[in-house]
């Protein structure tokens, strides 16, 4: 035993070695993590340098000019994707909010829970533009017309994947003894579920409705077949409605630079849209947490 | 005021496991009861059975009979009543934590629907103060998290919130296990001036904290209750030699 040698206690060729590897591996990691985020600071880079020279009073307070004249504004889209994002996010989110609750607290182990999860995941990877389908059989062929409503559930649903298996991860991550500690003061399960489950798991859950929100915000291909696009301003939930991302894809297709310029500007607003709706829900739902709190 | 609690062949299982044999014994009111044995002995899953806790595990079962205050708790009334009369502290600490210390006294009032502000303010400084926590946290009431005490503290609010609802029983499953000695005897205290208004049901496997606090003790054996009587004659006389092996550290 005396004459092996503890690996603990290293010569300095192997304590060079260890040292080496050990700075290697530091520096992939940090080289990785640079990849990942390059793209996007290129990407948000490139459009505020391509957008915002685009941007002005006009865009938010004018509607689209016929091709050929210069000026003209993005108006119409703007209220367009604010109308039927909300309308989306009204109808998915209770639903899949209400669909993980489901999976995590009372279909456990259940042939239905199984089902709704799975369903969920392949919902998850279905196309937009079949989604966009769907909806359109489902909806516009029978009421013979593109609407607002149509879109927005066409985003509704896909957001329901992504709501109901966050709120179901965020729900099973409540610690058992809080619950027991609500049932065990009298409290009935239903409620244990929503007023303590539920809130405790809230700020993961919101995360969860965030990201959906954002996936859907720049979705173009569901939209083509279902709020179809509106040259003028429209809330009517039965009238074909203008989106961003219709637009953009629009005037990015078009021959014009004008367009092009347009195009560069709305996705700036629609970017800054995605990103102000998400700081607002997060300041909102953040405020009243306790020191503490965890 | 405490109510009495009698048990008649009390059965319970998790699953194919028979955890609970034919447990038969009267709980006085307004007393410190002790549970003793050693782990996996059935004493948890007995408390749990006393506020129907224990069907909350779906493969969970119980047959018999238990009356608290002369009513049958699984025959007469439903789980969400019992629960509500019997409060229950659990081994670990287990406050609200998106709640302040004010929300998690009032939990119980406020999710059984009660609103009314003044009498919750009442009932939150009088439970606080009955759990000899008022004066640590009356500072920081609305502004601190209940998960930002300190492990005491925790269980002392937790002792505070189940008192809030007013029950007519206390149970304890190893209250001060996870506590430092200091909040042990703070524990143990506040023990010996709720049993004058509360009949306290206690699992400990401190049997010193057993004969301190407690008037009587069971002690439970692989499931079974071997041996029920007054805690000094448990600890100086016991009748069973099982018994007598445990509290004298021969096994367990």
């Amino acid at each position: 035993m005396a004459t092996m040698a503890n690996p603990l206690r290293s010569s300095t060729a192997n304590r060079r070695w260890r040292s080496f590897t050990n700075h290697a591996a530091t520096w992939l990691a940090v080289g990785s993590t640079i990849l990942v985020i390059a793209p996007l600071v290129a990407i948000f880079l490139d459009l505020v340098y391509k957008g915002a020279s685009s941007l002005n009073l006009a865009f938010f307070l004018k509607l689209p000019v016929p091709p050929g004249e210069s000026g003209g504004g993005m108006v119409n889209a703007i209220i367009g994707s604010v109308v039927v994002l909300a309308l989306a996010s009204l109808m998915g989110v209770p639903v899949g909010i209400a669909g993980g609750i489901y999976l995590s607290e009372f279909g456990r182990g259940t042939k239905l829970s199984n089902v709704v999860r799975f369903t969920a995941d392949v919902l998850n990877g279905v196309p937009s533009i079949v989604m966009g389908i769907a909806v359109y059989g489902l909806i516009v062929a029978p009421t013979k017309t593109f609407s607002a409503f149509a879109g927005g559930v066409v985003l509704g649903i896909m957001m329901i994947p992504t709501v109901a298996r966050t709120t179901e991860e965020m729900m099973l991550m409540v610690p058992h003894s809080i619950r027991e500690a609500a049932l065990g003061l009298g409290v009935p399960n239903w409620r244990s579920v929503l007023s303590i489950a539920l809130r405790t798991a809230m700020p993961g859950v919101i995360t969860g409705c965030m990201l959906a929100f954002a996936r859907i915000a720049g979705e173009t291909a569901p939209l083509l077949f279902t709020a179809f696009g509106n040259p003028f301003i429209s809330t009517a939930l039965n009238q074909p409605i203008e989106a961003l991302p219709l637009q953009i894809y629009v005037y990015a297709l078009g021959p014009y630079d004008d367009w092009h310029r347009l195009a560069w500007a709305g996705s700036l607003v629609l970017i800054v849209l995605i990103v102000v709706s998400v700081a607002l829900v997060r300041f909102v739902t953040t405020r009243g947490v306790l020191k503490g709190a965890n | 005021m405490g109510v009495g609690i009698e048990v008649n062949s009390l059965n319970a299982w998790y699953g194919a496991n028979h955890t609970l044999q034919d447990i038969t014994l009267h709980i006085p009111a307004n007393e410190a009861t002790a549970l003793i044995g050693p782990s996996g002995c059935g004493k948890s899953t007995f408390v749990r059975c006393l506020n129907r806790m224990h069907e909350t595990n779906p493969i969970a079962k119980v047959t018999g009979e238990v009356k608290i205050g002369g009513q049958d708790i699984y025959s007469d009334t439903s789980a969400v009543e019992v629960r509500r009369r019997i409060g229950m502290v659990f081994q670990r600490p287990n406050p609200f934590p998106t709640m302040s210390i004010y929300d998690n006294v009032a939990s119980g009032l406020r999710l059984n629907g009660y609103r009314n502000r003044r009498v919750l303010d009442e009932v939150v400084e009088r439970s606080l103060s009955h759990a000899a926590l008022w004066e640590e946290v009356k500072n920081d009431l609305k502004k601190k998290s209940g998960a930002s005490l300190s492990g005491g503290q925790q269980q002392r609010l937790c002792i505070a919130r189940a008192l809030a609802v007013d029950p007519e029983v206390l149970l304890m499953d190893e209250p001060a296990s996870a506590l430092d000695p200091v909040s042990t005897a703070k524990i143990e205290d506040l023990i010996f001036q709720l049993k004058t208004q509360y009949t306290i049901v206690i699992v400990t496997h401190n049997m010193q904290q057993a004969a301190r606090v407690a008037e009587r003790t069971g002690f439970f054996l692989n499931g079974k209750l071997v041996e029920f009587d007054s805690t000094h004659k448990i600890f100086t006389n016991p009748g069973d030699k099982r018994t007598e092996d445990y509290i004298t550290g021969r096994f367990g």
